[in-house]
């Protein structure tokens, strides 16, 4: 059953990922993406890491992706303004990646020291009550920093979209 | 089909998200569509983390999954926040036109 | 005396100090002065000297100072005058001073009259150390400073390229000889553990003979160049284009002598090899003939006395050859009275005729120059060999030794001096006899020279008369050879010398006078009686062609040397230096400036771009740390 399940799961991320990609309508883009960001949830559930699944949901779908959904409309755009590239950049572009994707999986097969490949079982330190232990103890210093981080991005960026008087004027 | 899924499926999966959005990247013009595909490649490194987490049985991927959230939301704001600014100064999202780097 | 003997060449020195600095803001007549009495006072105490050595027989030396002291060689500079230095120092500082008198009145137009005069006695100084030393290296140091010197005063008048391509000749030729001399010097340092003239003679009875024949050879070589033998004397006619009293002091009486110096001083050296003085009487007489042969067809009067000093050094070197050094010296002394004693006769012709030195635009000159005529017509005499004159006796004396060396060599020397007779006598007629070939304007300015310049050749002229009797050959009168017994003490003679019987050496001399009367009366029918004129030079044709363009020997020189070099060192400019060595190094800038417009075109500012290049070099990365 598992693996039917994540055959499923990951045909539908793929699919949705190249959903992203090629959609001439940005709008369409985002909400592929939301897709992928389910299917990739469901994966994160797949391994019993269920923080991680609610916290993908939440931040990434519910949140980041609303964020993208929010500019997209404020700018205003849809498929008739979006701006072709020359193809021969298209084509030198997608070898590149299939290049990468050629040197990831030669790394792969050379370096492939796996030991016991079995992830089938279930695993307890994806729940909450042992992240929890772990984060709040050994990872204690860069959970406080991370939310400076979070104090500096917020300060960013609301300094970034501030409009000055001038332009608020013209 | 397969017995069981092992960590190889996750690497696989992997690489092709993160290929996908490496295409995605150097492909699309549009400044949204390209955040769009560096999250998408962030997560297919999340999807890898926690498959080998699973597979040391250490909660240390997890952990740094849930901090390269935090992060990638970050990311995701001030970013937006530019993409904005720039819009309100050339009046489009198109990336090529971003050159004042040049010489 | 022999603390003294540093003020010889120091009197000239401090001239040359003097007059070069001061000298320009000096009076001419005060810079002449300084000049000639500077001269002067090293020909009084070198009369000194020359009477202390006489009285006691014995040499003079002093070591003034240490040069230098390295690695267990020590060179000092020491002094040494005994018999044939002090010979040598009283013609140097006699003639010099006659020279710088006669100077006088000869620059006296000139613009750079102080330097002439500074360059003068800085020559005298040089020539002095040259024959003063009592070593090699002194007198290597005087044969540099007098080669120096003569490139000064050749291109005297800088200003024209072509005298300036004169002294840059002499100069290089000169060179060429030294390296020889220098490699002589090396080799005999190298034996004998210094350069002091005692202590190499003394070294010498352990000198193989094969060194030795080397050692011999490479210090005539040097010889070849200072003295204008073949195949180095190209230079000699050239230098013409200096003054005229730098062409009477230092080409005819004295630089040019350096090199029978050298050798009469190595004579223990050369006595032990008598191949290489075979070797050098034939290169002598080879000499004495070939410019015997060109000065026929010469029509510059200077050059006439160029080739004709080129010729009569030849004749010493032949003398030098069959061991007779003090001949040689005697020949070299007579010779300097002489050709001096023309030379600035020439000038006066020169200075008279308004610059012109061309003897088919002179003629009937005896009439308006009458002290010149007389004067010129006792040194044509001289060099002749006129029963009598100085040159009578020196000459007829190398002709006896020759004889007793090898008939063939005496016939074939017989002949250079018939043809010497000829072609002076040639220009000696074709000049003062005759009807005045020149232009009106010239005519009207010929006038004989002042006392500062008549008086020298007077004093030349009655040295060119009476200086034979310094050595009366034995068979005329016992007792009467002065100047070898004088010399005698420091010359090493070469073995198995044998003598003539006085009756043969009469009909030599009978033989050689009546040969020079002979073309005397013959050349005075051509030339005066049948007022036969020297032909133009684009209608000589054939063998007269060849004469008066001195074989063509300076092309061949050109051809065969100097363009090959000239390539050569056009290769090493153009290709190596230029092209290789430049080359690579702007190559390599050239190429830092190719790659840097390259790479900036990297960043166009394209974001896009930016992007792929990332891709890449994260692909790049991965296929190093898993492949490589």
């Amino acid at each position: 059953m598992s693996p039917t399940i994540f055959l499923i799961l990951a045909s539908l991320a793929v699919i949705s990922a190249m959903f992203v990609v090629f959609a001439k309508n940005p709008v369409h883009s985002v909400l592929a993406l939301i897709v992928t960001f389910f299917s990739i949830a469901g994966l994160y559930l797949l391994m019993n890491a269920q923080f991680l699944f609610v916290v993908q949901i939440i931040v990434y779908a519910g949140a980041i992706m609303v964020l993208f959904l929010f500019v997209l409309m404020l700018l205003n755009l849809n498929a008739d303004t979006e701006p072709q590239k020359s193809s021969r950049f298209r084509m030198i572009a997608s070898a590149s990646a299939g290049l990468l994707s050629l040197a990831f999986s030669a790394g792969m097969v050379i370096d492939a020291t796996m030991g016991d490949r079995n992830i089938a079982n279930i695993q307890e330190i994806g729940l909450v009550k042992h992240l929890g232990k772990v984060l709040f103890t050994d990872y204690l210093v860069p959970f406080e920093i991370s939310s400076i981080l979070f104090l500096a991005g917020m300060v960013g960026a609301v300094m970034l979209g501030k409009r000055t008087p001038k332009e608020s004027n013209s | 089909m397969m017995t069981e899924v092992t960590a190889e499926h996750y690497i696989i999966l992997s690489t092709i998200l993160f290929v996908i959005g490496v295409a995605g990247v150097l492909i699309r013009r549009n400044a949204i569509v390209v955040l769009m595909c560096v999250e998408l490649m962030l997560n297919a490194v999340n999807l890898l983390m926690v498959a080998f987490s699973s597979h040391h049985k250490d909660s240390a991927g997890q952990l740094f999954v849930f901090f390269i959230m935090v992060v990638a939301a970050a990311e995701v704001a001030v970013g937006l926040a530019i993409l904005v600014m720039v819009y309100r100064n050339t009046r489009s999202t198109d990336v090529s036109l971003l050159d004042q780097l040049k010489n | 005396m022999a603390q003294n003997l540093i003020l010889i060449p120091l009197l000239p020195l401090i001239g040359f100090i003097i007059n070069g600095i001061l000298g320009k803001k000096m009076p001419k007549n005060v810079v002449g002065a300084l000049g000639t009495l500077a001269v002067f006072g090293s020909f009084i105490l070198s009369l000194m000297a020359f009477l202390e050595v006489r009285e006691t027989g014995q040499a003079l030396s002093h070591t003034s100072f240490t040069w230098m002291q390295i690695a267990g060689l020590k060179f000092d500079v020491a002094f040494l005058a005994d018999q044939l230095s002090t010979q040598m120092m009283l013609i140097i500082t006699g003639i010099g001073s006659l020279i710088h008198l006669y100077s006088i009145g000869y620059m006296h137009e000139d613009e750079g009259f102080y330097k002439f005069f500074a360059y003068l006695n800085l020559f005298v100084f040089s020539m002095l150390l040259l024959v003063m030393g009592s070593n090699y290296l002194l007198l290597f140091f005087g044969w540099e400073g007098v080669g120096l010197c003569s490139y000064l005063l050749i291109g005297f008048w800088y200003q024209n390229l072509e005298y300036g391509k004169a002294a840059r000749k002499a100069f290089v030729m000169n060179r060429i000889g030294d390296l020889g001399l220098m490699l002589g010097l090396f080799m005999l340092l190298q034996h004998a553990g210094s350069l002091d003239y005692q202590e190499v003679m003394g070294s010498l009875a352990t000198l193989s003979t094969e060194k030795a024949a080397c050692i011999g050879l490479l210090l005539f070589v040097g010889a070849t160049g200072k003295s204008a033998q073949i195949p180095l004397y190209t230079w000699l006619p050239d230098a013409m284009a200096g003054p005229t009293p730098v062409s009477a002091l230092i080409h005819a009486a004295t630089m040019v002598t350096a090199g029978i110096y050298l050798i009469v001083r190595s004579s223990a050296l050369y006595s032990m090899v008598p191949e290489v003085l075979e070797i050098i009487g034939y290169v002598g007489l080879a000499t004495a003939l070939f410019a015997g042969l060109i000065a026929i067809r010469q029509n510059d009067i200077k050059k006439v006395l160029a080739y004709s000093t080129v010729s009569q050094l030849g004749f010493m070197f032949v003398a030098l050859g069959v061991g007779a050094y003090s001949t040689a010296m005697f020949h070299l002394t007579t010779h300097a009275f002489f050709k001096a004693l023309m030379f600035l006769g020439s000038g006066s012709v020169i200075h008279a005729m308004g610059g012109e030195q061309d003897i088919r635009k002179m003629g009937g000159l005896a009439k308006k120059l009458k002290i010149t005529h007389l004067t010129f017509l006792i040194g044509t005499l001289a060099i002749i060999g006129f029963p009598l004159t100085s040159g009578f006796f020196s000459k007829d004396e190398i002709l006896a030794k020759v004889y007793e060396h090898s008939p063939v060599m005496w016939g074939l020397l017989l002949l250079a001096s018939a043809i010497t007779a000829f072609y002076m006598l040639r220009m000696f007629f074709l000049t003062f006899h005759g009807s005045f070939r020149g232009t009106h304007e010239q005519e009207h300015h010929l006038h004989e020279s002042p006392i500062s310049m008549t008086f020298p050749l007077m004093v030349l002229a009655l040295l060119s008369l009476a200086g034979g009797f310094l050595n009366v050959p034995a068979f005329i009168s016992e007792g009467g050879e002065h100047l070898h017994s004088w010399l005698h003490s420091v010359i090493t003679a070469v073995q198995g010398e044998h003598h003539l019987d006085h009756s043969t050496e009469w009909m030599l001399m009978g033989l050689a006078s009546a040969l020079a009367l002979i073309i005397l009366a013959a050349t005075f029918v051509v030339y005066v009686s049948k007022k036969s004129l020297a032909a133009e030079d684009d209608q000589l044709t054939g063998i007269q062609k060849w004469m008066n363009n001195k074989f063509y020997i300076d092309e061949l020189y050109q051809a065969v040397v100097q363009k090959p070099i000239e390539a050569i060192s056009n290769l090493t400019y153009n290709i190596i230096d230029r092209g290789i060595i430049d080359g690579s190094v702007n190559f390599i800038g050239k190429s830092v400036e190719v790659a840097g417009n390259a790479l900036r075109r990297i960043q166009n500012g394209n974001v896009e771009y930016y992007l792929l290049y990332m891709v890449l070099g994260v692909f790049f990365l991965l296929i190093f740390k898993f492949v490589l």
